[in-house]
């Protein structure tokens, strides 16, 4: 620790911090690193390089998601004293609809109240105007800011380790610097991450796959009578699609698609099953020059996802699987910069402090896909899907406590809990009984009532 | 933009928190003020008057105490609830998450340090 100390691995007064990237991940690190700096009366200087102009409609300003902050995260938040604004929250989401070909559930939260935030990341899709509401991304910006951080609107083009082993990033318009540590949260869909690989760090970039985001234009009232403040996901039989969900925000409804091959097929059978089709408004039909895009999404963790004086957050390291990357970036942001004001920043001390939390994440990834597995095999049978329906529906309508499927159903879905949480608890023998009760009733042969929320 | 309201909303006089009861919570208040009130041999004693940004019901994260206070309402107020597990599990993970809480509990400490100084002192 000592020798580490004697060449330079600790911040002190004076010292440079860039972040490459300006998301969630960047201006969390950037805006806990100087309220931990200060608290410790450490004075550094942060310098967050990003070319986007969140301001902007469209994909000149938008870090391409489906814009769900999950309720663990608006918690945290509040709980850290960041309390998300109307003016940035398009829509509160205080519930989730479960649609299926068998038939649809509403499942409410015990408390019914609003604690899911749906955004946008940019300042809305192409097209859209005067927006009452502000960019997600641009007011954590913002606030990073007025911590103290310094908006640096430039390209990096090139990265290089000085002798001392500090890095300089140089930017398009001409700027050169040298920093003491140097961040990186430029997600997966940026070509700066070809920068580190091509370094001969040895860093490898995140695994990846594509997913399918469209916003259409349906305006605040249609919202409001269609959507309600509920997600609405859906589990159907359509090939190559895993998963699809639709989420209401001010006048626009964001559909999140994940699956193999997403292309414009999908999607036309997605909008044409019934199950879609009966959310929105009898005459509409989707627009096809809706403003849409195809981003990458983290599924597997970089490695490793830090150097000496190098570290990697957010999608750029280690993300959640399918689910809440904003709260990843949030936790790995915050693990980071815990460990460059208390610790230091070496290989050793990321290690040491940072790398446990992308661990968690990464283990916990892998009973993620594992219960995606099993819910992928469920939604193929009709009766285990007809199962899934009654067991939710009479758990709603009973409500109380023992709502087994519905906080199962929720928790994954909303990314509320660890998978690990949550696959434990499929395999409680409460859970396990009353799931294969509700199978042998779906598989029994008497005719039952078609609608929502009844088995078909 | 009121579709984009978080939380919960309580009207004016709504209790939100009530003294005796056990509590798995705490509140963040997004928008409006409640009052902290503690009954005493049958007499209701103000402790304080929160305001937006401010939060109360912690003890009952760190404690299985039950709820030391009752806290109403003052015109429309909209919460958040944030529950003891989520809370503790982030904790856990990340101890700076409590730094807010603490500092704030410490404020409040200094304070009724003052109103005991006060007291005694007009005693």
């Amino acid at each position: 620790m000592a020798m580490k100390d004697a060449i330079g691995f600790k911040l002190q007064d004076g010292s440079r911090v860039s972040v490459l990237g300006g998301g969630p991940a960047g201006t969390f690190f950037s805006y806990f690193l100087l309220a931990m700096a200060d608290r410790v009366g450490l004075d550094i200087q942060v310098d967050i390089f990003e070319s986007r102009e969140f301001s902007n409609p469209g994909p000149t300003g938008c870090n391409m998601c489906g814009g769900i902050v999950s309720e663990s995260l608006v918690q945290a938040l509040a709980a850290e004293g960041i309390d998300l604004p109307p003016s940035v929250v398009q829509r509160g989401i205080d519930s989730y609809f479960l649609h299926m070909d068998v038939g649809s559930v509403k499942i409410e939260t015990p408390l019914h109240e609003k604690r899911i935030a749906a955004v946008f990341r940019g300042a809305g899709p192409k097209g859209s105007q005067n927006s009452e509401w502000e960019s997600f991304d641009g007011y954590l910006l913002r606030m990073a800011q007025e911590r103290g951080a310094h908006l640096i609107n430039d390209r990096v083009v090139a990265i290089s380790v000085e002798d001392n082993g500090m890095p300089r990033i140089r930017t398009k318009q001409g700027l050169s610097r040298v920093y003491d540590l140097l961040t990186v949260a430029a997600g997966v869909n940026s070509p700066a991450l070809k920068l580190f690989s091509d370094m001969g760090t040895g860093y490898e970039p995140p695994e990846t796959t594509k997913t399918f985001i469209c916003e259409y234009l349906l305006g605040e009232d249609t919202v409001g009578q269609h959507f309600g403040s509920s997600m609405h996901t859906f589990l159907l039989s359509i090939p190559r699609l895993e998963f699809a969900a639709i989420v209401p925000k001010g006048n626009y409804t964001t559909a999140c698609m994940l699956g193999y091959k997403i292309d414009k097929e999908l999607v036309k059978a997605f909008f044409e099953a019934p199950a879609v089709k009966k959310n929105f408004p009898a005459e509409w039909k989707p627009d096809q020059n809706a403003c849409q895009c195809s981003p990458r999404m983290n599924i597997a963790a970089a490695d490793p996802p830090f150097f000496d004086r190098l570290v990697f957050i957010g999608d750029s390291g280690v993300s959640r699987l399918y689910k809440d990357g904003i709260g990843a970036a949030y936790r790995t942001s915050k693990a980071a910069a815990k460990t460059a004001v208390f610790e230091g920043v070496s290989s050793e001390d990321f290690q040491k402090h940072f790398w446990p939390i992308c661990k968690s994440i990464k283990n916990d990834n892998v009973l993620g896909k594992l219960t995606f597995m099993i819910v992928g095999l469920l939604k193929k049978v009709k009766f285990a899907r007809a199962a899934i329906l009654r067991m939710v529906s009479r758990e709603q309508k009973k409500g109380g406590g023992s709502l087994r499927m519905s906080t199962v159903l929720w928790d994954m879905f909303t990314g509320s809990a660890p998978y690990k949480e949550v696959f434990f608890r499929t395999l409680h023998p409460f859970f396990l009984s009353s799931f294969m009760w509700n199978v042998a009733v779906a598989v029994w042969p008497f005719k039952r009532k078609v609608g929502e929320g009844e088995v078909s | 933009m009121n579709t984009g309201k978080l939380g919960k909303v309580y009207e004016e006089g709504e209790v939100i928190v009530c003294q005796g009861e056990t509590g798995d919570c705490m509140y963040e208040i997004l928008e409006g003020k409640v009052e902290v009130l503690q009954q005493k041999e049958g007499r209701e004693v103000r402790l304080a008057v929160l305001d937006k940004g401010d939060f109360f019901g912690e003890m009952a994260i760190f404690e299985k105490e039950s709820r030391s206070a009752t806290v109403r309402a003052m015109g429309e107020v909209r919460a958040l609830t944030i529950d003891k597990r989520t809370l503790l599990r982030r904790i856990s993970e990340d101890p700076t998450l409590a730094f807010r809480i603490v500092e704030r509990m410490s404020h409040r400490i200094r304070e009724m340090d003052n109103e005991i100084v006060r007291l005694k002192a007009s005693c």
